[in-house]
């Protein structure tokens, strides 16, 4: 029997020929994340075991969640994180200036590139099957003995392929809305334990961004990690940021899925899940007049280049609604600035939004954006839980940032092709 | 490594809320939370667990949140083995992370009741109803798993240099 994608990045890792799903395993790190809620738990596990860290080069700690700090905890556990990475001289600490969501900075920084293997604290760490890595989220115990030993034990994941076929149908549909109708069709617990692995024509018609949207949200179904092939696309992404050596896995022809779903991405349209959970799924034609308080567009899911560029699209020329709060956040300084240099952010400002600098902010409640009781935000983000953004009385509904801003300028939740 | 006592056995979903409820969480010491170990859905638990018993139970064990607690109490209750159908992925990573060893196997946890004594080589994955006879396996540990756990789990054994 063959081996998956997954697997076989997984064999290599572990110095052997061959796994097979189910086997446990250890492999060797090529980067192991942190940021600012998870590192601080993670920095007295890795005092206990008393060693230096593997490799000054291969950990990153990404201070991004309560940055700028919003209080005196938040400041205390950076300042934890801070001498921990200056103490360790850890080569990737990003402080405020050069700092991003760290799913969006690490591919941009060149950190990971294809067949890595890589763990975070931070579940969605699985972000990076876009370019062809496996990369999974953990707990602090598993950051703190990873940094001390660049290793890690795995269970070798089963795995549910997805072969892609077609295109979508408009420029109003995205990756967002491709992994909002997977998670809708499979569940929240769809994938559980399981590489979600793509493949077939379709891929091709997927660009970087919205790859990292899908494998971004393996986590919303339950996977272990989600992944891409490596094409000219991935290539020619690595090639502009990054210097390290990748390495192109191929899955064997007789490789085991348990299920393979068939999608044909023409058929996608703009999806939106409703409270509470990302897999309560309709079909932006479904949806009847839901009025709305707040707009966020940004995260690790969508703060990317396509996605602020869509949201300018929507709203040049025009204003949101009044008493909408719009609040557009990139995901790193890069973004940022190309933003500025593209005019979108006089775009967003005539158009009444907000622009912020690079934070998670408002995506899990923290700040920059947070929900009072009753109120209802459109929101391009992951997680629609009970109070993710706010009182446990409000609610979000995900969506691609072409509903969103669609949805700013009507006040209520609408599709961007009958603007 | 082996384990042998008397199983405990419970159903589907058992929850991170129900092994060791969030009230008790303003502590970390073992004991502390293995006194209030399964205290939501199993009253008698702790007063009737002896070192060595296994816990047994359907899909899905240790669903919930992330708390490392819940392996912990587990363990400091004295119980040398979890065998479920499925664990959640996080509680099955923090439970080797901690030392307390568990296994995956549908039948096995088919045909073996509470009270029955089962016996468990970590090596084979082998699990033995002795009260039955009946034999089962599931996917044994790796050696390095095997030292991890014996070691007193994932930190413990790298501070020794076990792993
Ligand atoms: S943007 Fe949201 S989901 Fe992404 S890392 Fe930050 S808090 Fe987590």
């Amino acid at each position: 029997m063959g081996m998956t994608m997954t697997q076989k990045i997984l064999a290599n890792a572990a110095g052997l020929d061959k796994v097979e799903a189910g086997q446990l395993i250890m492999a060797k790190l090529d980067l192991v994340l942190g940021n600012d809620v998870t590192t601080p738990v993670a920095v007295p596990e890795f005092n206990k075991i008393g060693k230096d860290v593997f490799d000054k080069t291969k950990i990153a700690i990404v201070p991004d969640h309560f940055t700028p700090n919003k209080d005196i905890k938040t400041a205390e556990q950076c300042k934890l994180i801070r001498e921990f990475a200056i103490d360790h001289k850890i080569k990737n600490y990003f402080e405020i200036g050069e700092v991003g969501i760290e799913h969006v900075l690490l591919p941009e920084k060149g950190l990971v590139v294809a067949g890595d293997v890589v763990i975070g604290a931070d579940s969605h760490t699985c972000t990076y099957g876009a370019l062809g890595a496996f990369s999974t989220g953990v707990g602090s115990t598993d950051m703190a003995a990873g940094m001390a030993t660049g290793k890690a034990w795995f269970k070798v994941p089963e795995a549910i392929g997805f072969e892609l076929t077609g295109k979508f149908s408009s420029e109003y549909v995205c990756g967002k809305d491709l992994i909002l109708h997977i998670i809708g069709m499979i569940g929240v617990d769809g994938a559980l334990y399981k590489s979600m692995e793509f493949f077939g024509p379709g891929v091709k018609n997927l660009s970087m961004d919205d790859r990292f949207t899908v494998a971004n949200m393996a986590i919303e179904a339950g996977g272990k990690n989600g992944i891409f092939p490596v094409d000219e696309k991935t290539i020619a992404y690595m090639k502009e940021h990054s210097t390290k050596e990748y390495k192109i896995f191929e899955a064997d022809k007789d490789a085991k899925y348990e299920k393979i779903y068939k999608i044909d991405l023409a058929t996608i349209r703009p999806t939106v899940a409703f409270p509470h959970l990302p897999e309560n799924t309709k079909t932006i034609d479904e949806v009847k007049s839901i009025k709305i308080d707040q707009v966020v567009i940004g995260s690790c899911t969508n703060g990317r280049m396509e996605d602020l560029r869509m949201a300018a699209k929507i709203l040049d020329g025009r204003k949101v609604k009044k008493g909408i709060r719009t609040i557009i956040i990139p995901g790193t300084q890069k973004i940022y600035l190309q933003a500025i240099k593209e005019g979108l952010v006089e775009i967003f400002i005539n158009a009444g939004a907000i622009f912020s600098m690079p934070t998670c902010g408002p995506c899990l409640g923290g700040h920059m954006g947070i929900l009072a009781a009753g109120e209802r935000a459109v929101s391009t983000t992951n997680r629609n839980f009970v109070g993710r953004m706010g009182h446990p009385k409000s609610e979000v509904y995900l969506a691609s940032p072409a509903v969103a801003a669609a949805s700013a300028i009507m006040g209520e939740i609408y599709n961007p092709e009958k603007l | 490594m082996k384990a042998e006592g008397r199983v405990f056995k419970y159903g589907d979903n058992v929850d991170t809320d129900v092994i060791i409820p969030a009230r008790y969480l303003n502590t970390s010491s073992p004991d502390e939370l293995a006194a209030h170990c399964m205290e939501d859905i199993d009253k008698d638990f702790i007063n009737k667990v002896q070192k060595g018993d296994i816990i047994v139970a359907d899909k899905n064990f240790g669903c919930g949140s992330s708390r490392e607690h819940a392996p912990i109490a587990i363990k400091a209750a004295g119980v040398s083995c979890v065998i479920a159908s499925t664990f959640a992925r996080i509680f099955y990573r923090n439970s080797i992370n901690i030392g307390l060893p568990i296994l995956e196997c549908e039948e096995a946890v088919k045909n073996i009741k509470t009270g029955d004594i089962v016996s468990v080589d970590f090596k084979e994955g082998k699990i033995t109803n002795k009260t039955t006879g009946k034999v089962f396996y599931a996917q044994g540990y790796p050696e390095f798993m095997q030292k991890l756990i014996a070691g007193g789990g994932l930190v413990e054994s790298i501070k020794k240099n076990t792993i």
